[in-house]
């Protein structure tokens, strides 16, 4: 060996044995170090799956009712359901669902049952008049008492009761849709986020008239028109520097600013909006200069050249075709906005609101502020409810992230 | 809806007169010689739409403003307002009452004092919309009007259109400015007030921190921020970019040396969902599941009174949110350096650790700490982890398990409690988040610096 290798002497091989280890060493490390990330990700995917299940169910009891023998009515002509849910409360609904909580949990068990309870039993009416002359057996909502006594969590004394029930089939976790479709509430049986997604949405959708517009015409402008002088480097370093700044400072801006000349408009999707909006328009600058520089200049050339504007360069043949890439970056940063927490805090979107906005100026929450309201609830129903909204805005993060991968996939044109 | 019926008014009438203005403009062409008139017919249509688009928007935005105050001044003036308090929350109250009566949101009022202002707002209401109306059309069709006879054969209308595109872009680039003009007013004017309170230095070199929002003293040896910002400079800075300066590096090092091109198709991506992840989900995250772990995990090891809320908690959690980040800077920077070092060294007989080690890594070196400055102005920004997680309390200790607090959360603390807005503790939230913007800018503009004088060295 040495003959024909000179220089592999002993001291050599155990030199490169070493190295050769080094490197072994170094690549495990370096997968190691994504399995991890990839790791926890998914631990938190599974945590929050997990928990979050029980938060899209609700503990619900069984109750045999007979609205034949009650006798009440419902008139068709009423406008609203919330009127003709008035309409059955005033004929004594209330008082016929717990009497039938009576007779079929006895006393102890009926009083567990929410007090709100007959509400969803007016709902059942309203949506099904049918059953105005029917027997039928309601699943309503219990207690939060009673309901942590069924999951073990807290309460002793009730625990005997949720036992017995559930023996006899009563009680029971349900499929609980209608956490999609109420809003917050101070009983975790009762909370929902409709109120919160609808208030999501309004956020986006002024930050998105804001942003998009503004966002793209600068774009344009600097990449296509600006002259190369102290103002437009002025306007570059502000617009880099407002995409690093903390969301916090934003959140300080809109609460002196806003809050400041519009002091009625507290937790208002309008100026929660406006807030995101400065936040999301330098991300759609960046990524709008970027689709717009990686449109070719022959495209620019050859529109030039057969007579355009310089406007009509830009708006009939750059703009159309950095389209894609724009969207996909406009998409990405509404995203970001969508999850976006703490400048919300700051102009007053933490309110307890328990109807959802009927409008841009009324008071709303938005989804990321909800989870982050229950989150503070010590109630084992919140914890639960908490994961199941953060599945949901999960997933809504994940549809939007999907389409601008989609949308890239599907239309960005390879020069 | 007021403004919604006068913007759908705008925009009719906009459209109408880009129709009428193309229809003339045609006229034009067809009655030319050669049919040759100085701008094609939809560039008429664009001008006289824009004299109608513009002022009518801004008249709609202005009266917006201004509407509903002269809505309440004519309600003050009719006889029924003179049985209103004279002023006071009651007062605000009943006029806010009989106006969502007025307007159809509420059923009734709940004061029975404000039922007799319900007639007088809805009229009042009714009356200003009927003149907002009015003013609209007046406007639109005199500025309209004027823009309309102003079209002639010869007249150059896309020449003054495409003048009103480029003032329209370059007023949307400077809203960037106005954006920072507004966060450094604020934030400024703000400070100034707290710091006519509590003396700079007292604020900046304090070790003391715990404002009493609730006191009528300005006491300056309460507001000493030196352990909120060691917190956040602890936490953000230390704690976290520990996590994520080995793991984002080694990720970014396996990515573009290692993996082969499918699986890095698919771990790419996935390492970018972490960073897509929402703050207050990680904030959950850490409070619920690695904060109690962390705890029980102290106190299996013999280290009693360990803090279920932990500076360790928020940061290791801040710091796997920042992997991504520092990950994808790390792979921009170690592909942008030259194949031929790359291959020079592999051709000496290093092997592929010690070329990315002796070589990659040192020469993507700048762009890899620019990256990494990015990265702690992120950390130390960042407020629902430390929210959920960190705590309220402001220790100046070395120990991660124990409490600690951060600028970011105090600002949300002072800002989201009970204290009015001219008290102290309330401004000092503004001063932390002047520190913090300044930092923030600060290392901002030296990791460009950095990058860019990288840059030069390899083209």
């Amino acid at each position: 060996m040495s003959e024909t290798h000179p220089t592999r002497t002993p001291a050599f091989e155990a030199r490169l044995r070493k190295r050769y280890a080094a490197e072994k060493r170094f690549k495990a490390f370096g997968l190691g170090a994504i399995v991890f990330s990839i790791a926890v990700l998914l631990f938190l995917l599974v945590t929050m799956t997990w928990n979050g299940i029980g938060g899209f169910s609700r503990t619900e009891v069984a109750v045999p009712v007979d609205f034949g023998k009650a006798a009440l009515t419902l008139d068709p002509a009423l406008a609203t359901d919330a009127a003709k849910i008035q309409a059955l409360q005033a004929q004594g609904l209330p008082a016929v669902i717990d009497d039938a909580a009576k007779a079929a949990l006895s006393e102890d068990g009926a009083m567990q049952l929410g007090a709100e309870s007959w509400r969803e039993a007016a709902r059942a009416l309203v949506d099904n008049p049918a059953l105005l002359r029917a027997k039928t057996i309601l699943w309503l909502p219990t207690s939060d008492d009673l309901a942590n006594a069924y999951a073990h969590a807290g309460q002793a004394d009730l625990q005997p009761l949720a036992e017995r029930l559930a023996a006899q089939g009563k009680l029971a976790n349900r499929l609980d849709l209608g956490f999609l479709a109420r809003s917050d509430a101070t009983d975790p049986q009762w909370a929902g986020i409709w109120g919160a997604l609808k208030g999501s949405m309004l956020t986006m959708l002024v930050t998105l008239v804001l942003a998009f517009p503004i966002g793209v015409l600068a774009a344009l402008y600097l990449e296509e028109y600006a002259p190369r002088n102290r103002w437009t480097d002025l306007i570059e370093v502000s617009i880099n520097n407002l995409a690093a700044v903390p969301s916090i400072i934003f959140g300080l801006l809109g609460l002196a600013l806003f809050l400041g000349v519009f002091p009625s408009l507290r937790s208002a999707p309008l100026i929660g909006g406006m807030t995101l909006a400065l936040m999301t328009m330098p991300v759609i600058v960046i990524s709008g200069r970027n689709a717009i520089k990686s449109v070719p200049p022959s495209v620019r050339d050859g529109a030039l050249a057969i007579g355009a504007s310089r406007v009509q360069v830009v708006f009939h043949h750059v703009l159309p075709l950095a389209l894609p890439g724009i969207l996909t970056g406009t998409i990405i940063g509404m995203a970001r906005a969508l999850g976006e927490t703490a400048p919300l805090l700051m102009i007053g979107m933490r309110a307890f609101v328990a109807t959802p906005p009927g409008g841009f100026t009324d008071p709303a929450t938005v989804l990321p502020v909800q989870i982050f309201l229950w989150s503070d609830e010590i109630d084992r129903g919140f914890v639960e409810r908490t994961s199941a909204a953060i599945i949901v805005l999960l997933v809504f993060l994940l549809i939007m992230n999907g389409l601008a991968i989609a949308l890239r996939n599907r239309f960005e044109k390879r020069w | 809806m007021a403004s919604a019926t006068l913007l759908l008014l705008a925009m009719g009438l906009a459209l109408a007169g880009w129709l009428a203005a193309r229809a003339r403009a045609w006229g034009f062409k067809r009655a030319a010689p050669g049919g040759r008139i100085a701008a094609l017919p939809g560039y008429h249509g664009w001008y006289v739409a824009l004299w109608i688009a513009v002022p009518v928007l801004a008249f709609v935005v202005a009266w917006n403003v201004i509407a509903p105050q002269l809505v309440v001044q004519s309600v003050l003036a009719s006889p029924a307002a003179n049985q209103l308090p004279p002023f006071g929350m009651k007062r605000a109250m009943m006029l806010g009452e009989a106006r969502a009566v007025a307007i159809g949101t509420a059923q009734g009022v709940f004061t029975p004092a404000a039922a007799g202002l319900v007639e007088p707002f809805r009229e009042a209401i009714g009356r200003y919309r009927l003149i907002g109306i009015l003013v609209t059309l007046a406007l639109a069709l005199l500025s309209g009007g004027w823009a309309f006879l102003r079209l002639k054969p010869d007249f150059t209308a896309r020449t003054r259109v495409e003048r009103a595109v480029m003032t329209g872009l370059l007023a949307a680039s400077l809203a960037a400015i106005l954006t920072t003009l507004g966060i450094l007013s604020s934030l400024v004017f703000e400070t100034v007030r707290f710091f006519g309170m509590i003396n700079p230095l007292d604020f900046l070199f304090g070790t003391h921190w715990a404002p009493d929002p609730m006191s009528d003293m300005a006491d300056p040896s309460r507001y000493g921020s030196i352990p909120l910002f060691w917190g956040t400079i602890y936490i953000g800075a230390i704690i976290a970019m520990l996590v994520a300066i080995p793991l984002g590096l080694m990720s970014a090092i396996y990515l573009t040396q290692y993996a082969s091109p499918r699986w890095r198709k698919w771990l790419k991506p996935a390492l970018e969902i972490l960073a897509g992840v929402p703050t207050v989900v990680y904030g959950y995250f850490a409070a619920l599941t690695v904060a109690p772990a962390i705890r029980d995990a102290a106190a299996a090891v013999g280290i009693a009174n360990a803090s279920s809320e932990s500076a360790l908690a928020a940061g290791l959690v801040m710091g796997v949110m920042i992997i991504p980040f520092v990950s994808s800077m790390a792979d921009d920077n170690i592909a942008a350096v030259p194949q031929a070092m790359r291959d020079g060294s592999l051709a000496m007989g290093a092997t592929a650790n010690e070329t990315i080690r002796k070589v990659l890594v040192p020469a993507a070196l700048p762009g890899i700490v620019a990256g990494v400055m990015l990265a702690i102005s992120r950390a130390i920004g960042e407020t629902m982890i430390v929210v959920m997680a960190a705590g309220a309390t402001a220790n100046l200790t070395l120990n991660p398990l124990k409490t600690m607090t951060t600028v970011t959360y105090q600002i949300v603390a002072m800002l989201t409690g009970e204290g009015s807005f001219d008290h102290p503790a309330t401004l000092s939230a503004f001063a932390l988040g002047f520190v913090l913007f300044l930092i923030t800018l600060g290392l901002n503009i030296v990791a460009l610096r950095v990058v860019k004088r990288f840059r030069e060295a390899y083209e």
